[in-house]
């Protein structure tokens, strides 16, 4: 395991990374499906249910519902629906996140997924960790391990031709 | 002037009236409440937003669909809800209208869902709240006597970007009883700040409050010519109850004069939509052909009223003092 700096990082490499970990990691697999988190983890669910031929069982969680700082920090401006157009139960559902950090996210996300109904396991896949972790969360495929300051965001983003950047901005 | 809905920060801590909201929370609700209808179509059809929390409804003034749908709002939320029948309880008693809500914050309330036959009951609340450090308390007012009804403003505003996508091409008429009408008014501030070009209101001179053209309305007294062209028509409830003096003939004169049939909803855009707050008067406002016809949208209002509801109380519950 490598630790990168974030000033390194190579997103459609990283991409290229957890796709073929995603493929071998899901091979032989049965019902598998693809659920990406808004907004950085959908746009990777997407290409990577597209580039695995699963376009028909890819969804995407909005877990703003389920968030712990609710009571704090109220509901975000910009809330979108939650689209999940298969069948739960039974299916082996590949999370997907842009960045694993807190593992807050996740959490928040497992808990929307049990309220469709109850999959025969869930995988988490991440582009890349940051550490840092509050909960225990660890995630089956992660295609860097990188250390970014606290207090700053590392934050995904998708140029219109479909290419990932990763980006330091200020939280 | 400062607007008792908003913190200081200028986000939604109150619903008290559509009045004076700016366009960015309108549409925040509106986004909010499209995240909202999903859930009802799921296996469990609740989100944990509103757990532990207590949401009084205090209908001081009868109400069905508006309590139940707010009941089941805050049940979707996670919410702890209380129906409290205050015409069959303490206000009948003599209780003021104060006391009974300081009785129930003692009782650690969270929200107060307010509808009362006087206008002005949930600011009066607000702003008590507000004097006697509960700010922590919100209020969301589900109608007060001829004010606002703002909810149903929304709700109705969610139907029509559902049906016609975007509010700044449309013609928008509203028919019948406006001077008794909350839901009328909050109709009016929702389309006027949300960017509808031409509202309309159409109903009997006696029935036609002054001041609809300053708040940038078209009036007509004759229906047909007020009909011509329009994408949504908002039919109102001939409020009997509300009616004092000789306001109107009779409900069959009424109905030839002001009814929408469907010759005269022939009038209105081929694809124009038929909305109704409930509950209708087959007969006095609106012919059963109508209603239960293909241009209707009255019971998808109620379903989206649900989410739009609990957008409301979300997005309210959220807001720190």
């Amino acid at each position: 395991m490598t630790l990168l700096n974030p000033q390194q990082l190579d997103a459609e490499a990283l991409y290229a990374t957890l796709l073929a970990d995603v493929r071998a990691g899901l091979a032989g697999v049965a019902d598998v499906a693809i659920v990406g988190i808004h907004s950085g983890g959908a746009w990777l669910a997407e290409r990577l249910a597209a580039d695995l031929g699963l376009t028909e069982r890819c969804g995407v969680l909005d877990v703003s519902f389920y968030r712990d700082d609710y009571a704090k920090k109220g509901l975000p401006a910009d809330v979108k629906p939650t689209r999940i157009n298969f069948d739960v139960n039974a299916a082996t559902i590949l999370l997907v996140d842009d960045v694993l950090y807190t593992g807050r996210t996740t959490r928040a996300a497992l808990n929307e997924l049990f309220d469709y109904g109850r999959p025969a396991r869930i995988m988490l896949a991440a582009l890349v960790d940051r550490g840092e972790r509050q909960l225990p969360v660890a995630a089956d495929f992660v295609a860097a391990h990188v250390r970014v300051e606290a207090g700053k965001a590392l934050v995904l983003q998708q140029s219109d031709d479909g290419k990932f950047t990763l980006t330091i901005d200020q939280a | 002037m400062l607007n008792p809905q908003l913190n200081k920060h200028g986000e939604l801590q109150h619903l008290l009236s559509i009045e004076g909201l700016p366009k960015s929370i309108l549409n925040h609700i509106l986004d909010t409440a499209s995240s909202f209808v999903g859930i009802s179509d799921r296996d469990v059809k609740k989100v944990p937003l509103m757990r532990g929390k207590s949401v009084f409804n205090l209908f001081f003034e009868n109400s069905t669909r508006t309590r139940t749908t707010f009941e089941i709002a805050a049940k979707r939320l996670s919410a702890d809800v209380i129906n409290l029948n205050i015409q069959a309880s303490s206000a009948s008693k003599g209780e003021s209208l104060l006391d009974t809500i300081d009785n129930l914050s003692a009782m650690h309330a969270d929200m107060f869902v307010v509808r009362h036959a006087q206008s002005g009951a949930p600011y009066l609340i607000a702003k008590h709240l507000q004097d006697t450090g509960q700010s922590h308390v919100h209020v969301v007012n589900a109608g007060d006597g001829r004010h606002a009804h703002p909810t149903q403003g929304l709700l109705d505003m969610y139907t029509i970007r559902h049906y016609k996508k975007d509010f700044t091409n449309l013609t928008v008429a509203i028919v019948g009883d406006i001077l008794h009408s909350r839901v009328a008014r909050s109709d009016i501030h929702a389309l006027t700040t949300l960017g509808v070009p031409e509202v309309r209101a159409i109903g009997p001179h006696t029935l036609l409050p002054g001041g609809l053209e300053q708040m940038g309305v078209r009036t007509f007294t004759n229906m047909d010519e007020g009909l011509k062209g329009v994408d949504v028509i908002i039919m109102l409830r001939l409020q009997n109850e509300r009616m004092s003096g000789a306001l109107l003939p009779s409900a069959q004169e009424y109905f030839k004069s002001y009814g929408l049939t469907p010759e005269r909803l022939a009038l209105a855009k081929p694809d124009a939509i038929v909305m109704h707050p409930g509950p209708m008067n087959r007969g006095v406002e609106i012919d059963s052909a109508v209603a239960d016809g293909p241009q209707a949208v009255i019971l998808p209002q109620v379903t989206f009223g649900i989410a739009v509801r609990m957008a409301v109380m979300s997005i309210v519950a959220g807001t720190q003092a």
